[in-house]
Protein backbone atom coordinates (compact mmCIF):
# COMPACT_ATOMS: atom_id res chain seq x y z
CA UNK A 1 0.00 0.00 0.00
CA UNK A 2 1.26 3.43 -0.90
CA UNK A 3 1.73 5.15 2.40
CA UNK A 4 1.67 8.68 1.12
CA UNK A 5 -1.35 10.09 -0.61
CA UNK A 6 -0.93 13.12 -2.81
CA UNK A 7 -4.24 14.77 -1.99
CA UNK A 8 -3.75 18.32 -3.29
CA UNK A 9 -7.07 19.55 -1.92
CA UNK A 10 -7.80 23.16 -1.13
CA UNK A 11 -8.88 23.41 2.50
CA UNK A 12 -11.57 25.99 1.84
CA UNK A 13 -12.82 24.28 -1.28
CA UNK A 14 -16.04 23.14 0.32
CA UNK A 15 -16.87 26.67 1.45
CA UNK A 16 -15.87 28.12 -1.90
CA UNK A 17 -18.04 25.65 -3.76
CA UNK A 18 -21.00 26.33 -1.49
CA UNK A 19 -20.48 30.07 -1.87
CA UNK A 20 -20.42 29.79 -5.63
CA UNK A 21 -23.64 27.80 -5.59
CA UNK A 22 -25.33 30.32 -3.29
CA UNK A 23 -24.21 33.17 -5.54
CA UNK A 24 -25.74 31.41 -8.54
CA UNK A 25 -28.97 30.54 -6.73
CA UNK A 26 -29.42 34.09 -5.48
CA UNK A 27 -28.54 35.63 -8.82
CA UNK A 28 -31.23 33.49 -10.44
CA UNK A 29 -33.84 35.19 -8.27
CA UNK A 30 -32.33 38.63 -8.70
CA UNK A 31 -30.63 38.94 -5.31
CA UNK A 32 -27.03 39.91 -4.65
CA UNK A 33 -25.17 39.77 -1.38
CA UNK A 34 -22.98 42.56 -0.04
CA UNK A 35 -20.53 41.22 2.54
CA UNK A 36 -19.46 43.89 5.05
CA UNK A 37 -16.28 43.39 7.04
CA UNK A 38 -14.96 45.63 9.79
CA UNK A 39 -13.54 45.83 13.26
CA UNK A 40 -15.91 46.62 16.12
CA UNK A 41 -16.51 50.36 16.45
CA UNK A 42 -16.01 51.12 12.77
CA UNK A 43 -19.43 52.70 12.49
CA UNK A 44 -20.68 49.89 10.29
CA UNK A 45 -24.09 49.63 11.92
CA UNK A 46 -24.70 53.39 11.73
CA UNK A 47 -23.74 53.44 8.07
CA UNK A 48 -25.83 50.40 7.27
CA UNK A 49 -28.85 51.85 9.05
CA UNK A 50 -28.58 54.97 6.90
CA UNK A 51 -28.22 52.98 3.71
CA UNK A 52 -31.14 50.70 4.54
CA UNK A 53 -33.36 53.69 5.29
CA UNK A 54 -32.41 55.16 1.95
CA UNK A 55 -33.12 51.87 0.21
CA UNK A 56 -36.59 51.87 1.69
CA UNK A 57 -37.19 55.48 0.66
CA UNK A 58 -36.13 54.68 -2.88
CA UNK A 59 -38.21 51.54 -3.06
CA UNK A 60 -35.23 49.20 -3.35
CA UNK A 61 -36.01 45.83 -1.80
CA UNK A 62 -33.16 45.44 0.66
CA UNK A 63 -32.64 43.21 3.66
CA UNK A 64 -29.91 42.81 6.24
CA UNK A 65 -28.48 39.92 8.14
CA UNK A 66 -26.23 40.77 11.03
CA UNK A 67 -23.89 38.27 12.61
CA UNK A 68 -22.74 38.82 16.13
CA UNK A 69 -20.99 36.90 18.80
CA UNK A 70 -23.64 37.69 21.39
CA UNK A 71 -25.81 40.84 21.59
CA UNK A 72 -28.88 41.89 19.68
CA UNK A 73 -28.45 45.64 19.64
CA UNK A 74 -27.32 45.86 16.04
CA UNK A 75 -30.39 44.10 14.75
CA UNK A 76 -32.71 46.36 16.73
CA UNK A 77 -30.97 49.42 15.36
CA UNK A 78 -31.08 48.17 11.80
CA UNK A 79 -34.72 47.17 12.11
CA UNK A 80 -35.59 50.86 12.63
CA UNK A 81 -34.96 51.32 8.92
CA UNK A 82 -38.06 49.23 8.22
CA UNK A 83 -36.41 46.60 6.03
CA UNK A 84 -36.33 42.90 6.98
CA UNK A 85 -33.49 42.29 9.42
CA UNK A 86 -32.26 39.04 10.85
CA UNK A 87 -29.90 38.64 13.74
CA UNK A 88 -27.62 35.63 13.76
CA UNK A 89 -25.72 34.69 16.85
CA UNK A 90 -22.59 32.80 15.93
CA UNK A 91 -22.13 31.53 19.45
CA UNK A 92 -18.48 32.38 19.61
CA UNK A 93 -17.57 31.58 16.01
CA UNK A 94 -15.47 34.40 14.61
CA UNK A 95 -16.85 34.38 11.09
CA UNK A 96 -19.76 33.32 8.91
CA UNK A 97 -19.44 30.54 6.36
CA UNK A 98 -21.38 30.15 3.14
CA UNK A 99 -23.33 27.14 4.35
CA UNK A 100 -24.36 28.91 7.56
CA UNK A 101 -25.53 31.92 5.60
CA UNK A 102 -27.48 29.76 3.18
CA UNK A 103 -29.18 28.06 6.12
CA UNK A 104 -30.18 31.38 7.67
CA UNK A 105 -31.67 32.64 4.41
CA UNK A 106 -33.95 29.64 3.98
CA UNK A 107 -37.48 30.58 4.95
CA UNK A 108 -36.51 34.13 5.86
CA UNK A 109 -35.19 36.09 2.93
CA UNK A 110 -38.17 37.66 1.12
CA UNK A 111 -38.35 36.43 -2.45
CA UNK A 112 -38.26 39.93 -3.97
CA UNK A 113 -35.07 41.00 -2.19
CA UNK A 114 -32.60 42.64 -4.51
CA UNK A 115 -29.86 43.54 -2.04
CA UNK A 116 -28.92 41.53 0.99
CA UNK A 117 -26.42 43.25 3.25
CA UNK A 118 -24.53 40.86 5.48
CA UNK A 119 -22.90 42.45 8.47
CA UNK A 120 -20.18 39.90 9.15
CA UNK A 121 -18.77 39.20 12.61
CA UNK A 122 -16.78 42.19 13.83
CA UNK A 123 -13.16 41.41 13.08
CA UNK A 124 -10.87 41.79 10.10
CA UNK A 125 -9.06 38.47 10.29
CA UNK A 126 -11.30 35.44 10.10
CA UNK A 127 -14.17 36.62 7.86
CA UNK A 128 -11.63 37.52 5.16
CA UNK A 129 -11.01 33.84 4.34
CA UNK A 130 -14.64 32.93 3.75
CA UNK A 131 -16.52 33.67 0.56
CA UNK A 132 -20.20 33.99 1.43
CA UNK A 133 -21.45 34.03 -2.12
CA UNK A 134 -21.31 37.80 -2.17
CA UNK A 135 -21.12 39.87 -5.31
CA UNK A 136 -19.58 42.81 -3.52
CA UNK A 137 -17.19 42.65 -0.60
CA UNK A 138 -16.82 45.85 1.36
CA UNK A 139 -14.30 46.60 4.07
CA UNK A 140 -14.96 49.46 6.45
CA UNK A 141 -12.58 51.30 8.70
CA UNK A 142 -13.11 54.52 10.60
CA UNK A 143 -10.64 57.41 10.49
CA UNK A 144 -9.98 56.79 14.17
CA UNK A 145 -8.51 53.35 13.47
CA UNK A 146 -5.34 54.73 11.93
CA UNK A 147 -3.66 54.80 8.53
CA UNK A 148 -1.87 51.46 8.89
CA UNK A 149 -5.05 49.42 9.18
CA UNK A 150 -4.73 48.06 5.59
CA UNK A 151 -1.21 46.81 6.33
CA UNK A 152 -2.25 45.22 9.60
CA UNK A 153 -5.11 43.36 7.91
CA UNK A 154 -3.85 42.70 4.39
CA UNK A 155 -6.26 39.84 3.65
CA UNK A 156 -9.33 41.90 4.57
CA UNK A 157 -8.22 44.98 2.64
CA UNK A 158 -6.50 42.99 -0.09
CA UNK A 159 -9.69 41.13 -1.00
CA UNK A 160 -12.05 44.10 -0.74
CA UNK A 161 -13.94 45.30 -3.77
CA UNK A 162 -14.78 48.59 -2.09
CA UNK A 163 -13.15 50.29 0.88
CA UNK A 164 -15.26 52.67 2.96
CA UNK A 165 -13.61 55.04 5.42
CA UNK A 166 -16.23 56.09 7.94
CA UNK A 167 -16.50 58.94 10.46
CA UNK A 168 -14.90 61.50 8.14
CA UNK A 169 -16.21 64.23 10.44
CA UNK A 170 -13.57 63.04 12.91
CA UNK A 171 -10.71 63.02 10.39
CA UNK A 172 -9.31 66.36 11.54
CA UNK A 173 -9.44 65.77 15.29
CA UNK A 174 -8.13 62.23 14.84
CA UNK A 175 -5.25 63.52 12.70
CA UNK A 176 -6.15 61.05 9.95
CA UNK A 177 -3.53 61.02 7.18
CA UNK A 178 -5.65 60.32 4.13
CA UNK A 179 -2.75 60.06 1.69
CA UNK A 180 -0.92 57.54 3.85
CA UNK A 181 -4.07 55.48 4.20
CA UNK A 182 -4.65 55.51 0.44
CA UNK A 183 -1.04 54.50 -0.23
CA UNK A 184 -1.43 51.58 2.16
CA UNK A 185 -4.63 50.45 0.49
CA UNK A 186 -2.96 50.71 -2.94
CA UNK A 187 -0.07 48.59 -1.71
CA UNK A 188 -2.27 45.60 -0.88
CA UNK A 189 -5.07 46.19 -3.36
CA UNK A 190 -4.13 48.39 -6.32
CA UNK A 191 -7.13 49.84 -8.12
CA UNK A 192 -9.77 49.37 -5.43
CA UNK A 193 -12.14 52.29 -4.88
CA UNK A 194 -11.88 54.07 -1.53
CA UNK A 195 -14.82 56.21 -0.39
CA UNK A 196 -15.06 58.42 2.69
CA UNK A 197 -18.38 58.63 4.51
CA UNK A 198 -19.82 60.49 7.43
CA UNK A 199 -23.23 59.61 8.74
CA UNK A 200 -23.23 62.83 10.79
CA UNK A 201 -22.50 65.14 7.85
CA UNK A 202 -24.26 63.05 5.24
CA UNK A 203 -21.01 62.70 3.28
CA UNK A 204 -21.46 60.19 0.45
CA UNK A 205 -24.71 58.90 1.86
CA UNK A 206 -26.08 56.26 -0.48
CA UNK A 207 -22.71 55.19 -1.86
CA UNK A 208 -23.06 51.64 -0.58
CA UNK A 209 -26.53 51.37 -2.06
CA UNK A 210 -25.43 52.77 -5.40
CA UNK A 211 -22.37 50.53 -5.75
CA UNK A 212 -24.41 47.49 -4.78
CA UNK A 213 -27.17 48.35 -7.24
CA UNK A 214 -24.59 48.86 -9.98
CA UNK A 215 -23.14 45.41 -9.39
CA UNK A 216 -26.66 43.99 -9.25
CA UNK A 217 -27.32 45.58 -12.64
CA UNK A 218 -24.32 43.78 -14.08
CA UNK A 219 -21.47 46.26 -13.61
CA UNK A 220 -18.17 44.48 -13.05
CA UNK A 221 -16.94 44.76 -9.48
CA UNK A 222 -13.27 45.39 -8.85
CA UNK A 223 -11.13 42.25 -8.97
CA UNK A 224 -8.41 42.51 -6.33
CA UNK A 225 -4.94 41.18 -7.15
CA UNK A 226 -5.20 38.79 -4.20
CA UNK A 227 -8.44 37.34 -5.56
CA UNK A 228 -7.04 36.56 -8.98
CA UNK A 229 -4.03 34.31 -8.70
CA UNK A 230 -2.30 33.65 -11.99
CA UNK A 231 -3.46 30.71 -14.04
CA UNK A 232 -6.24 29.74 -11.66
CA UNK A 233 -9.51 29.25 -13.34
CA UNK A 234 -11.96 30.35 -10.65
CA UNK A 235 -13.46 27.43 -8.83
CA UNK A 236 -11.59 24.85 -10.88
CA UNK A 237 -11.07 21.50 -9.24
CA UNK A 238 -7.30 21.73 -9.40
CA UNK A 239 -6.07 24.87 -7.74
CA UNK A 240 -2.54 24.15 -8.89
CA UNK A 241 -1.73 24.02 -12.54
CA UNK A 242 1.93 23.42 -11.88
CA UNK A 243 3.13 19.86 -12.07
CA UNK A 244 3.69 18.69 -8.54
CA UNK A 245 7.22 18.87 -7.38
CA UNK A 246 6.20 16.78 -4.40
CA UNK A 247 7.07 13.35 -5.57
CA UNK A 248 5.39 11.51 -2.81
CA UNK A 249 7.93 9.29 -1.14
CA UNK A 250 6.74 5.71 -1.10
CA UNK A 251 7.13 3.16 1.63
CA UNK A 252 10.07 3.66 3.84
CA UNK A 253 11.20 6.97 2.39
CA UNK A 254 11.58 9.72 4.95
CA UNK A 255 8.73 12.18 5.02
CA UNK A 256 9.61 15.80 4.71
CA UNK A 257 13.17 15.88 5.83
CA UNK A 258 14.86 17.61 2.95
CA UNK A 259 14.65 21.15 1.75
CA UNK A 260 11.22 22.00 0.47
CA UNK A 261 10.67 22.17 -3.22
CA UNK A 262 8.72 25.40 -2.88
CA UNK A 263 11.57 27.78 -2.49
CA UNK A 264 12.13 28.24 -6.19
CA UNK A 265 9.81 30.20 -8.44
CA UNK A 266 6.64 28.33 -9.13
CA UNK A 267 6.22 26.64 -12.42
CA UNK A 268 2.69 27.92 -12.82
CA UNK A 269 1.17 27.74 -16.19
CA UNK A 270 0.59 31.39 -17.01
CA UNK A 271 -2.97 32.62 -17.06
CA UNK B 1 -9.49 32.49 15.63
CA UNK B 2 -10.54 30.79 12.41
CA UNK B 3 -7.55 28.43 12.56
CA UNK B 4 -9.87 26.06 14.43
CA UNK B 5 -12.33 26.05 11.53
CA UNK B 6 -9.48 25.52 9.10
CA UNK B 7 -8.07 22.68 11.20
CA UNK B 8 -11.48 21.04 11.37
CA UNK B 9 -11.85 21.28 7.60
CA UNK B 10 -8.44 19.64 7.18
CA UNK B 11 -9.36 16.83 9.56
CA UNK B 12 -12.66 16.29 7.80
CA UNK B 13 -11.00 16.03 4.38
CA UNK B 14 -8.28 13.70 5.62
CA UNK B 15 -10.88 11.51 7.33
CA UNK B 16 -12.64 11.11 4.01
CA UNK B 17 -9.39 10.26 2.27
CA UNK B 18 -8.55 7.76 5.03
CA UNK B 19 -11.82 5.94 4.38
CA UNK B 20 -11.04 5.79 0.67
CA UNK B 21 -7.55 4.48 1.33
CA UNK B 22 -8.62 2.13 4.09
CA UNK B 23 -6.08 3.76 6.37
CA UNK B 24 -6.11 3.02 10.09
CA UNK B 25 -4.07 6.00 11.21
CA UNK B 26 -2.30 9.11 10.05
CA UNK B 27 1.32 9.98 10.72
CA UNK B 28 1.68 13.30 8.96
CA UNK B 29 -0.44 15.80 7.13
CA UNK B 30 1.49 18.25 5.01
CA UNK B 31 -0.25 21.52 4.38
CA UNK B 32 0.84 24.23 2.00
CA UNK B 33 0.30 27.57 3.64
CA UNK B 34 0.77 30.66 1.53
CA UNK B 35 2.37 33.68 3.09
CA UNK B 36 -0.80 35.64 2.23
CA UNK B 37 -3.34 33.01 3.24
CA UNK B 38 -4.14 34.80 6.48
CA UNK B 39 -3.38 31.78 8.64
CA UNK B 40 -0.96 31.62 11.54
CA UNK B 41 0.89 28.26 11.31
CA UNK B 42 1.48 28.00 15.07
CA UNK B 43 -2.18 28.61 15.84
CA UNK B 44 -3.08 26.12 13.16
CA UNK B 45 -0.84 23.41 14.62
CA UNK B 46 -2.37 23.99 18.04
CA UNK B 47 -5.92 23.76 16.68
CA UNK B 48 -5.02 20.77 14.55
CA UNK B 49 -3.93 18.75 17.58
CA UNK B 50 -7.29 19.44 19.22
CA UNK B 51 -9.30 18.77 16.08
CA UNK B 52 -7.60 15.38 15.60
CA UNK B 53 -8.66 14.02 18.95
CA UNK B 54 -11.04 11.12 18.70
CA UNK B 55 -10.59 10.74 14.95
CA UNK B 56 -8.46 8.52 12.74
CA UNK B 57 -5.98 11.41 12.77
CA UNK B 58 -5.40 11.17 16.50
CA UNK B 59 -1.73 11.85 17.18
CA UNK B 60 -1.00 12.99 13.63
CA UNK B 61 1.62 15.64 13.03
CA UNK B 62 0.91 18.72 10.96
CA UNK B 63 3.73 19.88 8.74
CA UNK B 64 3.25 23.31 7.26
CA UNK B 65 5.01 24.07 4.07
CA UNK B 66 5.28 27.85 3.67
CA UNK B 67 4.78 29.23 0.19
CA UNK B 68 6.21 32.68 -0.41
CA UNK B 69 4.10 35.39 -1.97
CA UNK B 70 5.19 36.22 -5.51
CA UNK B 71 3.64 38.61 -7.97
CA UNK B 72 4.17 39.54 -11.61
CA UNK B 73 3.37 42.71 -13.48
CA UNK B 74 1.59 41.87 -16.71
CA UNK B 75 2.70 45.17 -18.26
CA UNK B 76 6.46 44.89 -17.81
CA UNK B 77 6.75 41.18 -16.87
CA UNK B 78 8.68 42.02 -13.74
CA UNK B 79 8.39 39.52 -10.89
CA UNK B 80 8.87 40.17 -7.22
CA UNK B 81 8.45 38.75 -3.74
CA UNK B 82 5.38 40.38 -2.22
CA UNK B 83 6.55 40.22 1.38
CA UNK B 84 4.04 40.65 4.20
CA UNK B 85 2.17 42.94 4.27
CA UNK B 86 2.25 42.33 0.55
CA UNK B 87 3.36 44.85 -2.03
CA UNK B 88 1.04 44.13 -4.92
CA UNK B 89 1.58 47.15 -7.13
CA UNK B 90 4.40 46.97 -9.68
CA UNK B 91 7.41 48.84 -8.33
CA UNK B 92 8.10 50.18 -11.84
CA UNK B 93 4.78 50.76 -13.55
CA UNK B 94 1.84 52.65 -12.17
CA UNK B 95 -1.70 51.54 -12.84
CA UNK B 96 -0.61 48.20 -14.18
CA UNK B 97 -2.19 44.83 -13.79
CA UNK B 98 -0.53 42.57 -11.30
CA UNK B 99 -1.12 38.89 -11.02
CA UNK B 100 -0.39 36.84 -7.96
CA UNK B 101 1.81 33.86 -8.76
CA UNK B 102 1.73 32.30 -5.32
CA UNK B 103 1.06 33.05 -1.69
CA UNK B 104 -2.66 32.36 -1.21
CA UNK B 105 -2.29 28.58 -0.93
CA UNK B 106 -4.11 26.80 1.83
CA UNK B 107 -4.16 23.25 0.75
CA UNK B 108 -3.52 19.73 1.87
CA UNK B 109 -0.54 18.53 -0.11
CA UNK B 110 0.14 15.01 1.12
CA UNK B 111 -0.96 12.65 3.84
CA UNK B 112 1.28 9.95 5.24
CA UNK B 113 -0.73 7.04 6.57
CA UNK B 114 0.32 5.13 9.64
CA UNK B 115 1.52 1.57 9.31
CA UNK B 116 -1.25 -0.97 9.77
CA UNK B 117 0.36 -3.53 12.13
CA UNK B 118 -1.96 -6.38 11.17
CA UNK B 119 -1.43 -5.79 7.50
CA UNK B 120 2.35 -5.65 7.93
CA UNK B 121 2.33 -8.93 9.80
CA UNK B 122 0.16 -10.49 7.13
CA UNK B 123 2.60 -9.38 4.46
CA UNK B 124 5.56 -10.74 6.40
CA UNK B 125 3.89 -14.10 6.72
CA UNK B 126 3.46 -14.40 2.98
ZN1 LIG C 1 5.33 46.72 -14.25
Amino acid sequence: MCRVADLQQAVLERNDTRAERLRTELAARGTIVVNLLSSPGSGKTALLETELRLARERGVAAAALTADLATENDARRLARSGVPVKQVLTDGLCHLEADMLAGHLTGWLPEATRLLFVENVGNLVCPASYDLGESLRVVLASVTEGEDKPLKYPAAFGLAQLVVVTKQDLAQPAGFDREAFLANVRQVNPGVEVVGTSVRDGLNTGVLLERALAVGAGAAAHRPVMARPAGHAHGGPHPHDAPHTHDAPHDGAPGHGGPHPHDGPHAHVGG
Amino acid sequence: MHEMSIAMAVVCQVEEAARTHGAVGVETVTLQVGELAGVVPDALRFSFALACEGTVLSGAELVTDQVAGRARCTSCAREWETGLPPRLGCPRCTDSRTELLSGRELQIATVRWAEDPQRTRALEEL
